[in-house]
């Protein structure tokens, strides 16, 4: 680890942004979750077996792909694809579902629980519950059970119970109450695999470390097949795992640009969009500071994205820093934009990513051809788009 | 913050009840008609919720009915308009229940001045803990507004204390593990919880979380202070609002009664506040 990177400090603040505000009934739970991570992820013998479950059950590493058909159409930068899609489940959740159900299983839960937006996590989640034999419940909203109806499926065959979330506005933000409302009451026998760097200290640091094999692996990659370092890194932003993971190993790499993608819906200038950096301002969601989508007296307001996954109001407290800090910049994308970057991809590359990824794609596509062409560009393709086929054959009539 | 003090002190024969109620539901002037209610029937202090739009610590009960306050228009400044409304008509002790979201994005400054102005005598922020208040604390403090502090089962002896050392107004004590909302039994823990905070504050000490019943507020007031009860009265108007024309009156009379009932069933015990004397 890089000697600069000494974030978030003891308070679990990034900068400004994190921090622990949650009901006093959790606050014993997350300053034990945290001595127990800090104690296990020191140990040899839990990252042998963390790294076990990441080569032979996940599949890693991921490959890093030279998009060579989608280089040679825009005419411009280099575009490898960072192949998160190739995971055991389909995206790069499984990475820190991994991380942390091993996490409760050493520490003796027999219980976890999570909240999923696209269903990803929720499924990463179930995943690792059926390999650890551990009993898990998944708190999805309403709305997004309709639009991801065969990750609820899936859940429910890896032994999974679902519990529709049934407030507010039905997606990922209530989803995620939900789950937390349910954890403070069971506080003391069930552990909560959060699904982003979001949430109170320990979480956005956990999973940031969760998820950095990414950028781990990305670097040695671009650097054994194209002798350097890459010039700009692309990912998708909701909560931010992937991003945070992707960038988090070259933050001290100034000369990568890092670029997030937020879900700009049907634009920025609407009211339905998750640009939470870009119109939101800095507010209290799930137990940490951070920019948020709010109204003047700090009643959240309702996001919007094509994407399930990226259908959140907030953000983790570490991109808020890293934007503030001027490290990272985010950009929105719409979901025209993402809708048609999805196709592009899938028809030069053979590759359907997830509607979240495209919006990374996207940022991509606009990017590389203003770029030279010794120039390198890495898009972490997070997941894989089988889950939102269905979504958008409805959309297109099937067409 | 003195009232606070007296609400406690001032009854003879029983602990106090604090009933808790989220302003603006169903509209700004009933809410502030249930209020006076409760205040008739004998409260000691009441609670006046702001509704959030993602209340953390509440059951279904005060969930809905933060949204139904918030449908009506219902924001920060008019729980400052409703305090100050009860001020001028009555020297009871009222405290302001909030999120942390809303007192950020209305300033924790401006957000103590306007409380002082109110009438406001404390403040409850359950998603507040003790490693994030040092500052607004100290706005509370500069105001001379309690900031109440929070309890739990899981909260542990060495908290508990530090929690303790720092706390205002009184020391609430949540009475089981999970979110707001009315329990059949209260667990057997509330009671050592109670206990330990006696240890380490000459505070009052209030229960709150899931009582239901009058027979569950005489039992507690056999070892606590003070008794806070929120989802059953909220429930009770619930009830009642689904009756499209319910007039408020009969919304005034059942948590008239309501809060008579616990007030009577916890004069029985006969136990008052002596701590600290």
């Amino acid at each position: 680890m890089s000697s600069k990177a000494t974030y978030p400090d003891v308070h679990g603040r990034f900068g400004p942004f994190g921090g622990r505000y949650v009901p006093e009934t959790l606050m014993s739970a997350l300053h034990q979750l945290e001595q127990d991570y800090r104690r296990l992820s020191g140990d040899a013998s839990f990252q042998r077996e963390l790294q076990y479950y990441l080569a032979y059950y996940s599949g890693r590493p991921t490959p890093l792909y030279f998009a060579k058909r989608l280089t040679e159409a825009l005419g411009g930068a280099k575009i490898y694809l960072k192949r998160e899609d190739l995971n055991h489940t389909g995206a790069h959740k499984i990475n820190n579902t991994l991380g942390q159900g091993l996490l409760a299983v050493h520490t003796g839960k027999k219980r976890v629980i999570a909240e999923t937006g696209a269903g990803q996590h929720g499924v990463a989640t179930a995943t690792v519950a059926a390999l650890f034999g551990l009993e898990c419940t998944v708190f999805m909203g309403e709305e997004d059970m309709k639009r991801q109806a065969l990750n609820v499926f899936r859940m429910r065959m890896l032994g999974a119970e679902v519990v529709p979330a049934t407030s507010g506005t039905r997606t990922l933000k209530d989803a995620t109450n939900e789950a937390i409302r349910h954890w403070v009451e069971h506080v003391e026998d069930t552990y909560y695999i959060i699904g982003s760097v979001v949430g109170p200290h320990p979480y956005p640091m956990m999973v940031r470390d969760f998820q950095r094999v990414i950028g781990d692996e990305t670097k040695s990659q671009c650097l054994e097949l194209e002798g350097r370092l890459p010039d700009v890194v692309i990912a998708c932003v909701g909560g931010g795992s992937n991003a945070m993971g992707m960038f988090y190993p070259f933050l001290e790499d100034t000369s990568v640009r890092l670029v997030g993608t937020e879900a700009a819906g049907h634009g920025i200038t609407t009211e339905k969009h998750a640009a939470s950096i870009a119109k939101g301002r800095p507010g209290v969601l799930h137990g940490s500071l951070t920019y948020l989508l709010q109204d003047e007296y700090g009643q959240v307001t309702p996001a919007h994205s094509i994407s399930a996954g990226l259908d959140y109001p907030g953000i983790g407290p570490e991109h808020a820093w890293l934007h503030d800090s001027g490290r990272a910049t985010y950009v929105p994308i719409t979901d025209d934009e993402a809708l048609e970057a999805f196709s592009t991809l899938t028809r030069l590359e053979g590759i359907i990513p997830a509607l979240e990824s495209a919006h990374a794609v996207a940022e991509a596509i606009k990017e590389a051809p203003r770029m030279s062409k010794d120039q390198v560009i890495v898009v972490c393709l997070s997941g894989r788009g089988d889950k939102d086929v269905d979504q958008l054959a409805q959309r297109t009539g099937g067409k | 913050m003195e009232r606070i003090q007296r609400a406690f002190y001032r009854r003879q024969d029983r602990a106090a009840l604090i009933p808790f109620l989220n302003a603006g539901d169903p509209t700004f002037a009933d809410s502030l008609a249930l209020f006076r209610s409760v205040l008739r029937a004998g409260a000691d202090i009441i609670e006046i919720g702001t509704p959030y739009s993602d209340p953390l610590a509440d059951g279904p009960v005060i969930q809905n009915s933060a949204l139904r306050s918030l449908r009506a228009g219902f924001q920060l400044p008019h729980s400052f308009e409703l305090a100050a409304a009860l001020r001028k008509e009555g020297d009871h002790a009222q405290v302001l229940f909030t999120y942390v979201n809303p007192l950020l994005q209305y300033s924790v400054d401006r957000f103590f001045r306007d409380a002082q102005a109110a009438g406001v005598d404390g403040v409850i922020v359950p998603d507040l803990p003790f490693e994030e208040s040092e500052s607004i604390r100290a706005a509370a403090d500069a105001y001379g507004t309690a900031l109440i502090p929070l309890v739990a089962p899981t909260s542990g002896e060495d908290r508990i204390r530090d929690i303790c050392a720092h706390a205002r107004g009184f020391i609430y004590c949540v009475s089981s593990l999970g979110v707001t909302g009315e329990r059949a039994k209260m667990s057997d823990r509330v009671k050592s919880l109670v206990a330990t905070a006696r240890q380490y504050s000459q505070l009052p000490v209030a229960v709150g979380f899931g009582v239901s019943t009058p027979e569950q507020a005489r039992d507690i007031a056999t070892y606590a202070d003070g008794v806070i009860v929120g989802s059953a009265f909220i429930r009770r108007i619930e009830k009642n609002l689904e009756n499209e024309s319910v007039e408020v009156s009969v919304l005034e009379e059942c948590v008239y009664h309501f809060a008579q009932a616990l007030v009577e069933a916890m004069a029985q015990t006969k136990r008052r506040f002596v701590q600290g004397v």
